[in-house]
């Protein structure tokens, strides 16, 4: 079992987003996605900027794969997206479909991000069809979801021929907008948006009437309440799932890391937090919480 | 400019026909559409007995098969697309690529739309979609008038657009909120912020509140009109503040865009609400086949009427309306 850090979700400090990956090519971690994947107003850091830590990334022997926009909405997006499709270096995350003809172009394998609808085994055939190898799980499917679709054969057929992703650590992307809530937040419109964002490392939580969190806002991105945690979940990924994906926090990141690696197989069992969640990989409501 | 009218049953269809639709859309009995409610959408013989009538009026039927087939009862999807097609409809509206691709396979003189729960935001996720043979786009609701002018001039492929109904303010087909809170999801299930789970009480002191799933989505002091609980629409805490965090409920209004739309050639207006009953269906048609007529026959000078105004508000969410997505400061 291999895992991975996702792109960083949140709008933080150039220095901040240096320091962190400093740490992620020290600490035991495989595979890095690396940029911009939620709002094409942060720029702390350029594409060349990414570039250079993918670099680094890989001399210190990590897997790099760069991330792409997940909502592409204006055609300037679109040649930045073009520009991470074009790096001829790394492999690239598409988290939108419109990023697969440009990849095609270079007859290169990407990822399908967790935000390209893939639920069943054509789909996924298709992908691989296209050049995927490997899949990211949308987050809202269960274990049972993902073992069904793995037992159709023509899927089991192929299956060392891609790799299966797991969401397992952060707050879930679970909704993307045309509106900026962060903006809407502080009663700024999205055009004057000042980049509030990155007053808001962790995001702005939303919590209902009664107090409990519901959501995270993250700019455009609605995120979990919850923080998803699929720690002592560990061992029912045995045969199913190849990578863990941890989502960069601004804190306690690589001290997780060490946790899952020392509970792949059950040894190390965590006591979850109160927010943490699990219910969609057991099937249910994804905010549920189901004590082992 | 096609007029496009939602029905969820067929006093609904015949009511759009009758007041002015030049294309209505269904959905089957099943978890193949996004509007999968109790007591809604047709089976095998209502789709068959919708086919005719739409056609004996001359009319287009189209069929939305627009939620994500699942592993282990994919045959559903495939069945669904068979009924569709055996009962007469004209176009399958569909999102998954698996479906695409069948529908594309097996009737390849069918018309095949992509549904906006496919998610197409730009010009390069439509190429993408044009491998399955689709000849028409529907547009997710988050884009500005700029994006959806932009799009419309750099593709050769037809666009449809939402004009009226429920605003849905997430790129549709990847919002996951419904299942974060119920489990069930419009791209797993066909619906979001199901009725099941929505729960009503009162205080002593009047308050209503209403839940779903047990989560508290707002709290309406006694003289508030009290709204379904969408979760998106809900008010909730954010810092000090109480409000609608994401979105207030309000319905999606157009009118005063469509001699923009009608300019940069969008070929259909779509009409949310196969969940409406055929009153609401009648008179929102009505409103809509008036706005048309009269931007086709003279956009230069096409304005908004009052009563149409006045008509629609009346049958809003909130009785507010919006320009949404399609105006930047909404954004």
């Amino acid at each position: 079992m291999k895992f991975s850090l996702g792109a960083i979700q949140y709008f933080w400090p150039k220095q901040v987003v240096e320091n962190f990956y400093q740490q992620a090519a020290d600490s035991a971690v495989d595979i890095v996605y690396l940029g911009e994947t939620v709002c094409s107003k942060r720029r702390e850091l350029k594409f060349d900027d990414y570039m250079g830590i993918a670099h680094m990334l890989r001399e210190a022997g990590k897997q790099v794969c760069l991330s792409t926009m997940t909502l592409l909405e204006a055609p300037s997006e679109l040649r930045e997206l073009r520009k991470y499709c074009d790096n001829g270096e790394f492999l690239v995350e598409a988290n939108d479909v419109g990023a697969i003809p440009y990849l095609q172009e270079h007859k290169v394998p990407f990822v399908a991000g967790a935000a390209i609808n893939c639920y069943n085994q054509h789909t996924l055939r298709k992908l691989m069809s296209l050049g995927m190898s490997r899949w990211v799980m949308p987050v809202e499917l269960s274990r049972d979801w993902l073992a069904k679709l793995l037992q159709q054969p023509m899927v089991h057929d192929v299956r060392d021929c891609f790799e299966v992703e797991v969401f397992a650590l952060g707050h879930m992307p679970l909704a993307w907008s045309g509106r900026c809530f962060t903006a809407r937040s502080e009663n700024r419109p999205k055009d004057q948006c000042e980049l509030v964002c990155i007053n808001y490392p962790e995001g702005r939580p939303v919590s209902s009437q009664d107090g409990q969190q519901v959501f995270v806002l993250n700019g455009i991105q609605t995120q979990s309440g919850s923080r998803y945690n699929l720690v002592n979940q560990l061992p029912n990924m045995d045969g199913l799932v190849d990578v863990v994906r941890l989502s960069p926090q601004l804190v306690g990141t690589f001290d997780w890391l060490e946790k899952f690696r020392a509970n792949v197989a059950g040894g190390a069992p965590q006591k979850l937090d109160k927010n943490d969640s699990n219910g969609y990989w057991l099937a249910l409501a994804g905010l549920v919480q189901q004590l082992d | 400019m096609e007029l496009l009218c939602p029905a969820g049953s067929m006093p609904a269809l015949k009511a759009a026909i009758e007041y002015g639709a030049d294309a209505v859309y269904v959905g089957l009995k099943d978890e193949t559409n996004a509007r999968h409610f109790a007591g809604l959408n047709l089976d095998q013989a209502g789709l068959s007995e919708a086919a005719r009538y739409v056609h004996q009026h001359g009319k287009k039927l189209h069929v939305a098969i627009n939620t994500f087939a699942h592993a282990d009862t994919f045959e559903n999807w495939r069945r669904a697309v068979d009924m569709a097609v055996k009962a007469g409809a004209d176009v399958l509206i569909l999102a998954d690529m698996a479906v695409l691709a069948y529908a594309a396979d097996r009737y390849p003189k069918v018309e095949l739309h992509l549904s906006v729960q496919a998610s197409a935001t730009n010009a390069a996720a439509i190429e993408f979609y044009k491998q399955f043979g689709v000849s028409r786009v529907v547009l997710p609701r988050v884009l500005s008038m700029n994006q959806v002018r932009a799009i419309a001039r750099t593709t050769d492929i037809e666009l449809e657009v939402f004009a009226f109904g429920s605003l849905c303010i997430m790129a549709e087909g990847r919002c996951y909120l419904s299942s974060y809170m119920t489990g069930e999801s419009p791209n797993t299930a066909g619906a979001c912020s199901p009725a099941k789970y929505v729960r009503w009480d009162e205080a002593e002191d009047g308050t209503l509140e209403s839940r779903l799933n047990n989560i508290l989505i707002d709290r309406f002091a006694p003289d508030e009109t009290a709204g379904y609980p969408t979760l998106c629409k809900g008010r909730f805490k954010v810092g000090d503040d109480t409000y609608h965090a994401l979105e207030e409920p309000t319905s999606l209004n157009t009118l005063s865009l469509l001699p923009e739309l009608y300019k940069e050639g969008i070929a259909s207006l779509k009409i949310e609400g196969r969940q409406r009953s055929p009153a609401y269906v009648a008179q929102i048609t009505q409103v809509w086949r008036q706005a048309i007529d009269a931007v086709m026959a003279n956009p230069e000078q096409f304005a908004v009427q009052e009563q149409w105004d006045h008509v629609l508000a009346g049958l809003s969410e909130g009785s507010q309306t919006t320009l949404g997505a399609y105006h930047r400061k909404w954004k």
